[in-house]
């Protein structure tokens, strides 16, 4: 397993970048841990795949270096690289057995038989397939032919990093939450470092001690699950992770108050936001309470999910949404109070310390 | 209305949609739940007239419409794929059906540009589809579907294909789309969370069969059998086999829980417990009985956790607010709120939660 850092990379698709915006990933500078779970999060377009392919080695980036283990790999191809990867569809051999196909990275690699025998009945067990390991692989359905792909991409027990692109994709949900659990409790008896590429929130939350969320190019944070939720760094980070995203509210700030229409919030402290143009306020629909006291809104709908209500309503002219437990009653009339200590204030996007 | 009436599909020898008999209101929104080869394209593909049915009637209005080809009845499909036409424009897309028809040209304006407005498109009518993004493409297809006017709109997980927060969004506006245009929408997803927020009717299925057809939250809270508890449970649902001894369940030979009130009609005997993940908590309420399980996994998402358990070697999941990450293989106390908890009989799997369900 390997530590991975990034030193300075940047890509361009194009032949000559000039501006910033020709390059789909801008500059990432990190360094990942040895035996770390991080997932790459982001929409479409935002880079992810880029930065996963200059990892992999399957794309040479335009500028700077990948370092494994403090070694220059940046011109070494995946197999030099010695990486497993699990992609989004199933990439695996129709005329195999399930058995030999999971076999197949360690035979290739001459690992002794016995030794064979061991990791691929393990794998077997993990992924329940141990019923069909004779079968071959062609009349399979295609979430068995996946759980094949996710095998194959753990079999080895001797690789740097393993790469997962999207790897749920096709599975089922009630398989994804066995998948996960057992790719996770697989990851912390083992110790592999891991990099997983998504654009689904409780899968990159799920799986990873840091998720690594992005945006048009960039890295806007890196976080546990629980700073990424608690204090998103930019109003991106707010609206892409939870379900609804943060609610965004444009404010004007007086000191430790925040004004939006006839209102005023008071906050933990008045936020540096000199030079700023644009400030807003964020606050998650899990914090912003229902009750008889407190600001007024007016309520367009209730969506009942099952085990939690979400209310929309209007505040200020502004849309926002409240979260509200399965059990809660929504009261008649219903007002909102804010959390202080879930209030973030963004200017020009990004976060802004509080002082007292 | 649309009536299927003992409608069924035989390949080869097999059932891949086993008689099924349904009735689907104007006006109104049907989810069809459940996972891969459940059967939801195959019904799709017999409502849709794509496909003949090998046994039963289908009826639109009254009327048997059964082998009537798809051509010519008032159908529109959306798929999971951005179905297109790439050298064409986003205008003409929406249009093409309405000049298939020949409608006229101010029909035509008035039509798409409704469209587009509805399903956010208005800015990107001059561009092609293959420069917009994803959620764009689709909203493109929805727009076509729409301005066909069809009686019968079927959308094959239409959301499946776009990004988590995309779908979220579109997710959000679908049932206000459904609900200005009056046709009967029919919706497949393998997604219990997609059926929850679009609301409407849902049909749950478990390998080609209809099992369960309602409103959707009442499916959800009030499922009439195990099959349909599991096929709407997302995290997965947790069961338990016990037994009914007086007051009692219990599990072995063990007192585990009272019977809850609202399942005191329940004969003694074997029973399987259900509920759901969120119903499970870390410390007590009013209406909870503590267990003891063994932790696997903590998954934390920043608002919530999903910690993984295995009680007596069965596998559940705990939901709750909160962080908690809470290390593997340990014994913890856990609380499950019984005022929730459904039953089953072990060997029909058939509801015995009470008065709600008679007449289903």
């Amino acid at each position: 397993m390997a530590r991975i850092s990034l030193d300075h990379i940047r890509h361009a698709y194009g032949p000559r970048a000039e501006a910033a915006g020709d390059y789909a990933l801008k500059e990432v500078n990190h360094e990942w841990a040895d035996g770390g779970a991080y997932a790459l999060l982001g929409p479409s377009g935002c880079g992810k795949t880029t930065l996963l392919n200059i990892i992999s080695g399957l794309l040479h980036p335009t500028e700077g270096r990948i370092l494994f283990d403090g070694r220059d790999v940046t011109k070494l191809s995946t197999r030099e690289r010695n990486i497993a990867q699990v992609f989004q569809f199933p990439v695996i051999y129709d005329t195999m057995t399930v058995y030999d196909n999971l076999a197949f990275p360690l035979r290739n690699r001459h690992v002794p038989e016995a030794e064979v025998r061991k990791r691929v009945e393990h794998i077997l067990e993990m992924t329940d397939l141990a019923g069909m390991a004779t079968r071959r692989a062609r009349g399979l359905t295609a979430d068995q032919k996946q759980k094949i792909s996710l095998g194959r991409g753990l079999v080895r027990s001797d690789v740097n990093a393993i790469l997962f692109d999207e790897p749920l994709t096709v599975i089922d949900p009630h398989m994804k939450w066995v998948l996960r659990s057992q790719l996770k409790r697989l990851h912390r008896h083992s110790g592999f470092t891991m990099v997983y590429v998504t654009h689904d929130q409780t899968e990159a939350l799920t799986f990873a001690d840091k998720v690594v969320v992005m945006h048009d190019g960039q890295i806007v944070q890196i976080g546990t699950p629980a700073e990424l939720f608690e204090r998103p760094s930019h109003t991106f980070v707010g609206y892409f992770i939870g379900s609804p995203g943060m609610n965004v509210m444009p404010v004007e700030v007086e000191g430790a108050r925040a004004m939006i229409g006839d209102q005023s919030i008071l906050l933990p402290g008045a936020p540096r936001t000199e030079g700023a143009l644009r400030l807003e306020l964020g606050i998650r629909p899990e914090f912003v309470r229902l009750s008889r006291e407190g600001m007024p809104i007016s309520i367009s709908r209730v969506e009942d999910t099952g085990r939690q209500k979400i209310v929309r309503a209007t505040f200020c002219g502004q849309p926002i949404a409240a979260v509200v437990p399965e059990d809660e009653e929504i009261p008649a009339d219903p007002r909102v109070e804010f959390d202080p200590a879930a209030i973030g204030i963004f200017a020009d996007s990004w976060r802004v310390e509080m002082g007292s | 209305m649309l009536e299927l009436r003992n409608v069924e599909k035989v390949v080869a020898g097999e059932y891949h949609i086993h008689p099924t008999s349904l009735s689907l209101e104007r006006g109104t929104l049907n989810v069809l739940l459940g996972p891969t080869l459940s059967g939801k394209t195959s019904l799709m593909r017999l409502m849709a007239g794509l496909d003949v049915p090998t046994g039963g009637t289908l009826h639109f209005d009254g009327a048997d419409v059964t082998g009537v080809r798809v051509q010519d009845r008032h159908v529109a499909m959306v798929y999971q794929q951005f179905i297109n036409y790439p050298a064409m424009s986003v205008y003409e897309n929406i249009a093409s059906p309405m000049r298939i028809v020949g409608k006229d040209r101010k029909t035509i304006d008035r039509e798409v540009h409704r469209a587009a407005e509805l399903l956010k498109l208005t800015p990107y009518l001059d561009r092609t589809p293959l420069s917009l993004s994803g959620g764009q493409q689709q909203r493109t297809a929805l727009a076509r579907a729409l301005v066909k006017n069809a009686s019968l709109v079927l959308l094959d997980e239409p959301l499946a294909n776009l990004d988590y927060k995309l779908r979220e969004e579109l997710r959000e506006e679908l049932p206000r789309i459904f609900a200005q245009s009056g046709a009967i929408f029919v919706y497949a997803t393998t997604e219990p969370s997609e059926a929850l927020l679009l609301g409407g009717n849902t049909a749950t299925l478990s390998e080609g069969r209809i099992t369960q057809f309602g409103e959707t939250i009442r499916v959800y809270r009030e499922p009439v059998d195990l099959v349909s508890a599991k096929t709407f449970a997302d995290p997965p649902l947790n069961t338990l086999d016990v037994t009914r001894r007086g007051k009692d369940l219990l599990f072995g030979d063990r007192t585990i829980l009272p019977v809850p009130a609202h399942l005191n009609s329940i004969p003694d005997g074997p029973v399987t417990v259900a509920f759901h993940p969120h119903h499970l908590s870390l410390e007590p309420r009013p209406s909870s009985v503590p267990l003891t399980a063994r932790t696997q996994v903590s998954e934390i998402t920043g608002s919530e956790s999903f910690i993984h358990l295995e009680f007596s070697g069965t596998r559940w999941v705990l939901l709750t607010r909160g962080i908690h990450d809470i290390d593997p293989d340990r014994s913890i106390d856990i609380f499950l709120d019984t005022r929730h908890l459904m039953a089953f009989a072990p060997a029909s799997g058939r509801s015995w939660a009470g008065p709600a369900h008679e007449g289903m």
